[in-house]
């Protein structure tokens, strides 16, 4: 059977520069896969391009094959709204709305046509708990989603992506931005997610990747070097320069 | 000269200039009064703003028409231009290509250009005759009026809204489409509400170049001293009576008080205007 998720063959050029080169590679169910590498060298790129992210930029050009339930989603028949509701996505810097706390989560479940206020509150509670900052929030949920901490705001960023009910969650680097009790919080909710999501995590944080992923691939301008379940790669890579990067030894 | 002199006197006539620049403003001011005040006293104030007679032989003079028709023209041209000029401004910075940006671009810029008078020349040798044969003479009208300054003021209101809805951070609108919202639902729903205040301010900046528009409309409004019934009704501003009375007023008559009055009048509406459009930008 072949996988929900892969790419097969990716290119992708901004512009003249090459950003991806032939990228392979498939995702697994139900489990967190970490993308890491040095600055530049294209993963989160590569993430941006399950939700069709790239779009937004004028003069990229895409190719080779990006399969979701078997539908190339960047083939003419594909919709990339239909596929941004099934394929969330938590960005670097938390970006909230600048609306309230209720309003940034129910805003998914309200643009895809949900209008009964029970509905949207249920959705809202279900999902802030999901994230693990129901507690935090519950008796503020009028206030302004830009006035909580980093932390917090990445927390609602997080519940408002699980509020559209997606199957697979991209994180771009969801955790740079924070201190390391945000950051523990956020991983903690991720090992909790993903007995029902497919979670693809882009990250700086080498020792983050070891601690909550399961499979690891690593990235070198733009070519996938390296990939296999974390416990292989962090204990015996084959590729020097995967052993390099993650022993500290790369740029 | 030393390095430290020349910093000295490079800083000196930066600030002579603004310093001039804020004189010319207050002399201006000073100017009106000095010339208009006296009107308010002649005619006494709730008399001349309330007043419906302009009567030089008499010399007589109230403005309340004029206020009406300057207020007319403008709430009836920002009434339209604003929602076109916002639609444009969202077309400009969301939807268009950038082949689209490059012809359109600069033909908002050549319109912000085109001087007043080129406005008001179309406006009377086109429009007017084409509201008289087609919906009432004498053509010279308010709507004549309210048209020209659609057009005129389109273009300041397009540019300073693209300016706000540019400023519109980019995360935002990657939230809202990450979380399957289509183009406009983004719009309408993110990058609309986070630019509202500086589009306010664009749309009553494009109130104050209305208000003050004198020679475009003096040509096309038909300059009747009377409070307009229909939107074909020739009518007055407090900038086309300017124009069309200064020629003949007397020197420190009491006629020439009432139309720097006028200008007075027209000062603190615009000061006003931009004052609030000043604060609404400065918001965001």
């Amino acid at each position: 059977m072949k996988d929900k998720l892969y790419s097969k063959d990716l290119s992708l050029w901004y512009g003249k520069k090459q950003a991806l080169k032939n990228v392979d590679f498939s995702f697994k169910d139900k489990s967190i896969t970490a993308f890491i590498g040095p600055s530049g060298c294209g993963k989160s790129t590569y993430l941006r391009c399950f939700n069709r992210m790239n779009d937004l930029i004028a003069t990229v050009n895409i190719e080779g094959e990006v399969v979701y339930n078997g539908i190339d989603i960047n083939g003419k028949d594909a919709d990339p709204v239909e596929i941004r509701k099934k394929i969330g996505m938590v960005f670097q810097q938390p970006n909230p709305l600048p609306k309230s706390i209720y309003e940034n989560v129910a805003y998914g479940p309200k643009i895809a046509g949900i209008k009964k206020k029970k509905t949207l509150n249920d959705i809202v509670e279900k999902s802030l708990r999901k994230a693990a900052i129901w507690n935090e929030v519950k008796d503020e949920l009028k206030k302004s989603a830009l006035a909580l901490s980093g932390g917090q705001q990445q927390r609602i960023c997080l519940a408002r992506t699980l509020a559209i009910e997606p199957e697979i969650i991209l994180m771009d680097e969801p955790c740079s931005a924070l201190d390391p009790i945000a950051t523990a919080k956020i991983e903690q909710t991720m090992l909790d997610l993903k007995k029902d999501y497919t979670i693809v995590i882009v990250t700086h944080n080498i020792q983050q990747a070891a601690r909550i992923s399961d499979q690891t691939a690593f990235m070198l301008l733009g070519e996938l070097v390296e990939h296999g379940t974390t416990k292989e790669m962090f204990e015996k890579p084959i590729n020097t320069e995967t052993s390099d990067y993650i022993n500290g030894r790369y740029g | 000269m030393s390095k430290k002199n020349i910093e000295i006197t490079v800083r000196c006539l930066l600030f002579l200039c603004s310093i001039i620049s804020l004189m010319i403003l207050v002399g201006i001011g000073y100017f009106l009064f000095k010339n208009g005040f006296s009107a308010f006293i002649e005619n006494g104030l709730g008399n001349f703003i309330f007043g419906k007679t302009w009567n030089i032989s008499k010399n007589v003079y109230g403005v309340y028409p004029l206020i009406l028709g300057s207020l007319f023209v403008t709430t009836g041209s920002i009434i339209v231009s604003a929602p076109i000029g916002i639609s444009v401004a969202i077309f400009m910075t969301d939807i268009a290509t950038s082949d689209i940006k490059k012809i359109i671009g600069p033909c908002i810029e050549l319109m912000a250009g085109i001087p007043s008078i080129v406005f008001g020349l179309v406006g009377m040798i086109f429009l007017v005759p084409l509201i008289r044969e087609n919906f009432s003479p004498p053509g010279y009208s308010l709507i004549a009026a309210i048209i020209v300054l659609i057009v005129m003021t389109m273009p300041t209101i397009i540019t300073l809204s693209e300016d706000s809805l540019r400023s519109v951070p980019r995360q935002y609108k990657e939230a809202s489409y990450a979380l399957g919202a289509t183009k406009w639902q983004t719009v309408w729903n993110v990058t609309l509400p986070a630019a509202k205040s500086g589009i306010i301010g664009a749309v009553i900046l494009g109130m104050g170049r209305a208000i003050g528009e004198a020679m475009a409309v003096y040509m096309v409004i038909g300059n009747a001293f009377k409070i307009p019934n229909s939107l074909f009704d020739p009518s007055r501003t407090l900038t086309s009576n300017i124009v069309g009375q200064i020629e003949e007023a007397a020197l420190n008559s009491q006629h020439m008080h009432a139309l720097f009055a006028c200008g007075i009048i027209l000062l603190i509406f615009v000061f006003l205007f931009n004052g609030i459009s000043f604060k609404m930008r400065k918001v965001v």
